[in-house]
């Protein structure tokens, strides 16, 4: 038992949070948006040549090879950074999903269509589509399917409702669309995560700043115990959030509900500390001029995705009460005493 | 990271499984704060557990424990509650003096104290708070004269928990004239020496679960002081790092009364109010989260990490949730929930009412998370 990062998964998650960094500041992507552009090509580039997109596709098919957790980290930093670019689908759903199916991954993205979101994230700008005909798993080239788009408040998210007929032709092997459920559910978790931790993290640097009643007002009680409550939420929806990544990479038979845990700790987690930032910002915080408004859009929009917290709930509810519970089965059942003894 | 036992870690569990299968009170014990009787039925299992060789599994053996690290103790303490042991009586003594001993105490003052915490033949109080400094801890009155191998110690100290019936106590005392941080010394002195009086404080309930401690020239031998003189703040706050941090409040516990929750709600399933049963999933998920979160901790503190002002976002977790878990279990029982006879709940929701406030206030962890986390002005 060791519920630690590794050195180099450490050093992914800083790696890519830099990348980000650099290129996601609030003044980048208010440039984005007076272009009414789909992302920042100089932005995917990097993308692509850290090999992030093809992160959890194996070595041998030209991925990384990586797992569950590395794709958490690098979730949590597109979150942080209010990452445009449709990477987290692509790379932590779309990809699995082929290659479970055994379908090469090609050049640009691929969006997902999964039964349980209404509708496509970034569908115009894929260069295919995985689309769900009941359980089967189609994927159906960009020019074979009609996109309409409906507005979010998450200037960023491209959602699309997506006219498709279904062909012999485009189906690919498996029904792999729980799998995806989860993949999607884990991922936009470890993004609301980010997500809550930015919102602490802005408010902190305008709270030292703004001075009313002749002292910053980050020194008040009042705004002190919003911003520690809202840290507190993210302390402990991360090591759920970490623990569901590990258990899926794993196998284990409860990964699933500990991604719906996670999925509900972090959609908390997120709730709490967007509206700490906007409270703790004051005016402004209601304001168009500073970036609150990017990090409380993009959780209001994650937080319904990929399972509604009334869906989650309802997963969690199945197995608390039906499944045996205790402080022994906080990883999953354990061996029996005999058995464990004999191990031994 | 891998989330699974090793074969070692299974065979440690299968182990104190088996032991305390064996060994465990069928009846309850009659609880340690009502009764002497009922403390020491409590010491008589202390005295059971380390005769097991499970007083203290973290320990080194020397002082009467296993030499095991934190992972195996979140075992222990899984299977521990699991079985429905009895409470602690010395949680005081093991989970917080126990650990600042080790850190801080020289070889005699180990030699001293630690097998005998160990083996339940001393029992720990402590003397932290006093009428005028209880959040603002420090602003401790109380003093330790130096007369030249002794200390005199005198001062008036409050809320000590298991005092009443307790061996000894840890308190915080300062050089007379000394102010605030500075002067203070952590000092170890026996409840029986002459000029301590103690007084019992009656819990809302009526039990008489604290004392005061008026103390009177009472003289203890310089070597009772656990740290530097003037460093007691420095050893106090890693003690209390511990209590709020780790070892105080172990995640089985919440993971075993979230169970008897669901179990509780299984049993009076329908017509409840109908936003109780998302009340009953949150406080399963909040006490895994927080064994989560634990296992995490000593994680990092197995492979050399420090503990630090995170240790107040542990304390807030899990006296919340404890209070939410027990509310809930109260509007289950609907208008049973005020009868004192329907399986400990209202006991249960009386001491978690107490979570928030002692071990530091939440508000007071709530500025150090803003302070030291976040990085707020003072």
């Amino acid at each position: 038992m060791d519920f630690r990062l590794t050195n180099e998964q450490e050093m992914l998650a800083e790696t890519v949070s830099r990348l980000f960094a650099d290129s996601c500041t609030g003044a980048a992507l208010r440039r984005l948006l007076a272009q009414n552009a789909a992302g920042d090509a100089a932005r995917w580039n990097g993308i692509v040549e850290m090999g992030l997109p093809a992160l959890m596709a194996p070595e041998d098919e030209g991925g990384a090879g990586l797992g569950a957790v590395e794709m958490v980290l690098v979730a949590i930093a597109a979150g942080y950074w209010v990452l445009p670019e449709p990477l987290v689908e692509h790379a932590g759903v779309a990809v699995p999903l082929l290659v479970a199916a055994g379908v090469a991954v090609s050049e640009g993205t691929v969006a997902v269509g999964h039964p349980r979101n209404r509708l496509v994230a970034d569908a115009d700008t894929a260069t295919a589509l995985l689309l769900a005909d009941g359980a089967a798993v189609h994927l159906v080239p960009a020019e074979d399917v009609r996109v309409t788009r409906r507005e979010s408040i998450d200037p960023f998210r491209r959602l699309f409702a997506v006219a498709w007929q279904p062909k012999a032709s485009t189906r690919i092997a498996g029904e792999g669309w729980d799998r995806a459920l989860d993949h999607g559910a884990l991922f936009v978790a470890a993004q609301l995560l980010g997500l809550a931790q930015r919102a602490i993290d802005l408010s902190v640097a305008y709270t030292k700043e703004r001075q009313q009643f002749g002292k910053p007002i980050g020194s008040f009680q009042a705004v002190k115990h919003h911003l520690a409550t809202a840290q507190v939420r993210v302390e402990f929806a991360r090591p759920v959030l970490l623990a569901a990544a590990a258990l899926l990479a794993q196998g284990s038979p409860l990964a699933a509900i500990r991604i719906s845990h996670a999925k509900l700790a972090a959609t908390d987690a997120a709730n709490v500390a967007t509206h700490a930032a906007v409270q703790a910002h004051g005016a402004m915080g209601y304001s168009w001029e500073v970036d609150v408004h990017f990090v409380l859009k993009r959780a209001l929009a994650l937080g319904q995705a990929w399972g509604t917290p009334g869906f989650h709930r309802s997963r969690i509810e199945a197995h608390v009460l039906e499944q045996q519970l205790g402080p022994d089965r906080t990883f999953g059942k354990v061996m029996n005493r005999e058995a464990a003894l004999e191990r031994a | 990271m891998d989330l699974r036992y090793t074969p070692a870690e299974q065979a440690f569990r299968a182990e104190i499984r088996g032991w305390l299968e064996q060994h465990v009170p069928a009846d309850p014990l009659p609880d340690f704060d009502s009764t002497r009787e009922g403390f020491e039925a409590h010491r008589v299992w202390e005295r059971a557990l380390h005769a097991g060789g499970w007083g203290m599994v973290t320990w080194p053996e020397a002082y009467g424990g296993r030499g095991l690290d934190l992972i195996r103790w979140l075992i222990f303490e899984e299977e521990y509650y699991r079985a429905g042991a009895p409470l602690r009586v010395n949680q005081n003594g093991i989970f917080l003096l126990g650990p600042t001993l080790i850190e801080y105490g020289t070889d005699e003052q180990k030699a001293r104290f630690l097998p005998a915490m160990a083996a339940g033949d001393t029992i720990w109080a402590q003397a932290w708070s006093e009428p005028n400094a209880g959040s603002d801890l420090a602003g401790v009155c109380a003093t330790a004269v130096r007369d030249g191998d002794d200390y005199m110690l005198s001062g008036h100290k409050i809320w000590s928990s298991r005092a009443v019936h307790a061996d000894w106590a840890f308190g915080l005392f300062r050089a007379p004239g000394s102010e605030r941080h500075k002067g203070l010394s952590l000092i170890l002195f026996p409840l029986d020496a002459q000029g301590v009086a103690i007084s019992p404080i009656r819990r809302l309930d009526g039990k008489p679960v604290f004392a005061e401690l008026h103390l009177d020239d009472v003289r203890v031998p310089a070597a009772n002081r656990l740290g530097g003189e003037g460093e007691g703040w420095a050893v106090c706050m890693s003690t209390a790092g511990f209590e709020r941090g780790l070892m105080l409040r172990s995640p089985a516990r919440f993971q075993v009364a979230a169970a008897k929750l669901v179990e509780l709600y299984k049993a009076r399933a329908g017509g409840l109010d109908p936003t109780i049963g998302a009340k009953v999933m949150q406080a399963w998920m909040d006490a895994d989260a927080y064994a989560l979160s634990i296992y995490a901790t000593a994680s990092r503190l197995i492979a050399g990490g420090g503990i630090g002002p995170e240790t107040s976002t542990n304390k807030i977790f899990w006296s919340e949730l404890d209070l939410d878990l027990h509310r809930t279990a109260l509007s289950i029982l609907g208008e049973e929930a005020e009868l004192t006879d329907t399986g400990g709940w209202l006991d249960g929701y009386v001491f978690a009412l107490a979570g928030p406030i002692y071990a530091g206030a939440n508000e007071i962890q709530r500025n150090i998370i803003a302070e030291r986390m976040l990085g707020l002005p003072r």
